[in-house]
């Protein structure tokens, strides 16, 4: 930040002139003040749009969700707030729905965050090369990014219907079909997998491709002298220059399929996607504190599911900080 | 991560010019939001009044927006309808705790509407001098009506209930056609319909199945008895339930003896059910043939055919109330589109447009009810079937999770129809939602 900080000297005393009446220096003790006011305060009034912002629709709602996860409040009266202490944590942490839903998070991230990095891997390998139309190319993969996740899950839905879907109609050329993809403990999963790979892996490829653009081309010259093959190059230049990157797209991708929620609402939609399925079979974190608060309105027990998210993902912050640190290599 | 770097510098600019301009943009759209509703009336005294409900209330099919406009040229009526309930009612008691948003007539559905009597209704205004609750069937009024006689909501419509049936199906299977010999043959109570049910799936053709969803008939038993899930005092007694221990036991029966096609009603798959025609049987309260004959489009057209229900049975399922918050700008107004609305010509009106049965007994007497046949059910006397059942419906306890209720033990029913649960599990499954659901 050094180059864009400005001297404090260039603003800082007013113009001096030799000879001044008392009247004017009062004045010109006035300004100084005023201007030292300005150098003191405007830095704060540059950054106060963000924390403004963040006071309001972060920090507060935040407390306030914490507040409120230790109350009693119904839907039907939020005037109402009576004390419980940790009652709605109890209560969440004895439901056997909360723990399906921590399961089916977890499940679901896992199968669809690793193929997705995986292939982003691939496809940014490839965009790298020289292609014709690479801009081309590089808008296509980003586009499933650019929908929205409610028009994607719903042609997804389309697509995973059990009565007429297009996958099982596909799928009996085969001989198989008639699966009933969202009844299934794991075809549910990998159908909600499968929606957010396909909105994800292009944003992800990206940003890999942005990083091995930045890898010197150099260290791909002095490889090849060195008899390296393409694929021994990638995964002895690529990939250990796209560490820190990996890195970020692994804690991004996680926070995200913790978050996840259209896609399990609206697999199926209506009361059956409220609740993650028949036997919660696909019900994630963020649908179950929905459909606590909003379909049970009991919004107490919700606010507290809010909280235990935030607590899972602190962990696994500290379970990915731990893991880079073990895995950076030895500062050479 | 080095391009990054660079684009940021460029950008720095553009981005505390964005900032700011949010913030200022957040600060301005929140402190204008509190008087954005002038624009419904203007200099003319002409005034918009709206009004949001859910699924079907068939006003806009009757054209009844239209010609309260032709009555009072300066009213005009905008309809805002969320087709599902269930998303419809928690938007709903969110913008009754915020206090805005909220619309000149809302929309509530009986199984809300004990919780709303009972948590919301000095929000609403009290139209206990605007309707005439003797002009309703006995027991409508007195569900939107609080301890100390006040009344949040105008009753529309209300289900009364009876059986629809597939008469191309019927008859493949050697079961009577006719709708008097149907009846005759269910007019024991359920345990006849299943045992017909049993009949029908001897010679069924593939594929095809008595009924469509035991959750159906679950709820259409539940639905004919005074006691359901709640006791007079409004404790939840949903687990002794005598109306629920029946209904239960009926559609487990129905589950095991795989006389249903185990689809949620309402949902793509039942649509498409009944547009390929593989269900016997629908459980039908007034405004489900509405529902089967659009769904089961043209060319089934003359295959189904109403009954009364089995036993003859006498129960309501769904039906609503116009209610009028307090919040609008135009109560009296409102108050008064409700009244006409409510009143029997207009109930008559969307009876005929949609099958949603009049709860103004007044409609009753008029040739459009009395009358009424629907050509789609080979002309079925629909008119004669519910104005002779509608007064002996019983008076029913209604509690404030009603819906939440019903719809965590349709989910189970489904379960044991769908996945073979064992109706144990599936009623442990049941009650600990249910626990969960009453909080």
């Amino acid at each position: 930040m050094a180059t864009s900080s400005p001297t404090r000297d260039a603003h800082a005393s007013p113009p001096r002139g030799s000879q001044r009446r008392p009247a004017d220096t009062r004045r010109q003790t006035w300004r100084s003040r005023l201007w030292r006011f300005d150098d003191k305060a405007s830095p704060y009034a540059y950054i106060a749009p963000f924390f403004l912002v963040f006071g309001a629709f972060g920090l507060y709602p935040l407390l306030y969700t914490g507040w409120i996860a230790l109350h009693r409040v119904e839907m039907t009266g939020m005037d109402r707030m009576e004390w419980v202490g940790w009652a709605n944590f109890d209560r969440i942490l004895h439901d056997s729905e909360f723990w399906t839903a921590v399961t089916n998070t977890f499940l679901i991230g896992v199968i669809s965050v690793v193929p997705q990095l995986l292939v982003a891997l691939g496809l940014a390998h490839l965009l790298n090369y020289r292609l014709r139309a690479s801009t081309f190319w590089r808008t296509v993969v980003l586009t499933p990014y650019a929908t929205s996740v409610a028009s994607a899950a719903l042609v997804f839905a389309l697509v995973f219907r059990a009565d007429g879907g297009l996958l099982n109609w596909v799928l009996h050329f085969a001989g198989l079909g008639d699966t009933n993809w969202a009844n299934g403990q794991w075809t549910s999963k990998i159908a909600i997998a499968v929606i957010v790979i396909w909105r994800w892996t292009g944003y992800n490829a990206l940003i890999y491709l942005a990083a091995m653009q930045a890898v010197p081309s150099d260290l791909y010259e002095a490889a090849a002298l060195d008899g390296a093959s393409r694929w021994q190059q990638f995964r002895k230049v690529t990939i250990p220059s796209l560490r820190p990157t990996i890195l970020f797209t692994i804690v991004i991708s996680t926070i995200g399929s913790l978050q996840l929620f259209g896609e399990p609402l609206l697999l199926e939609g209506g009361t059956l996607g409220a609740t993650g399925g028949n036997e919660n079979q696909y019900e994630t974190l963020s649908v179950y504190l929905y459909n606590y608060g909003w379909n049970l309105g009991h919004l107490g027990p919700a606010a507290a599911v809010a909280w235990a998210m935030l607590a899972l993902l602190l962990i696994i912050a500290a379970v990915n900080w731990l893991v880079g640190r073990f895995v950076r290599p030895s500062a050479a | 991560m080095r391009i990054t770097r660079t684009a940021a510098g460029r950008s720095r600019r553009v981005a505390v010019l964005a900032t700011t301009g949010l913030t200022a943009s957040a600060l301005l759209l929140s402190g204008c939001s509190s008087d954005d509703s002038d624009e419904s009336s203007d200099a003319n005294g002409k005034i918009t009044l709206t009004v949001a409900d859910f699924g079907q209330f068939g006003y806009k099919e009757a054209g009844l927006f239209a010609k309260y406009h032709e009555l009072h040229p300066n009213i005009t009526v905008k309809e805002d309808t969320t087709a599902d309930e269930k998303v419809y009612y928690p938007k709903l008691l969110q913008q009754l705790n915020s206090g805005s948003g909220l619309a000149d007539v809302q929309g509530l559905e009986v199984g809300r509407i004990k919780e709303l009597v009972d948590t919301k209704a000095d929000q609403f205004a009290d139209l206990s001098e605007v309707v005439d609750a003797d002009e309703f069937v006995s027991w409508k009024e007195k569900q939107a009506t609080t301890a100390d006689g006040k009344v949040i909501g105008a009753g529309t419509d209300i289900g009364p209930m009876s059986l629809c049936y597939n008469t191309e199906l019927f008859e493949k299977a050697g079961l009577p056609t006719d709708r008097e010999k149907v009846a005759a043959r269910i007019s024991g109570g359920w345990e006849d319909y299943l045992e017909l049910g049993e009949e029908f799936r001897k010679k069924a053709p593939a594929g095809t199945y008595f009924m469509d969803s035991a959750s159906a008939m679950y709820n259409a038993v539940v639905s004919s008895h005074a006691k359901q899930y709640y006791d007079e005092n409004g404790k939840a007694i949903y687990k002794d339930s005598p109306s629920v221990r029946q209904g239960w036991n009926l559609a487990a029966e129905a589950a095991d003896k795989k006389l249903t096609q185990g689809l949620a009603q309402f949902s793509d798959p039942w649509n498409a059910a009944l547009r390929k025609g593989t269900m016997a049987t629908v459980v039908c309260p007034a405004w489900m043939a509405g529902q089967i004959s659009v769904n089961a489009g043209a060319a089934n057209k003359g295959k189904w055919d109403i009954t009364t229900a089995p036993g003859a049975t006498a129960a309501n399922w769904g039906g609503s109330f116009l209610g009028v918050p307090k919040t609008g700008k135009h109560v009296d107004e409102a108050a008064k589109l409700v009244k006409w609305l409510t009143a029997p010509e207009q109930q008559a009106a969307v009876f005929k447009a949609i099958g949603s049965f009049p709860s103004n007994k007044g409609a009753y007497e008029l040739p459009a009810v009395k009358k009424a046949t629907l050509p789609y059910f080979n002309d079925a006397p629909i008119g004669r079937i519910y104005a002779d059942e509608a007064e002996s419906i019983p008076e029913t306890i209604l509690g404030p999770k009603d819906a939440a209720i019903k719809d965590t033990i349709s989910t189970q029913i489904n379960n044991m129809e769908q996945r073979g649960t064992e109706p144990d599990d599936a009623w442990e499954a049941a009650v600990k939602s249910i626990d969960k659901v009453i909080g």
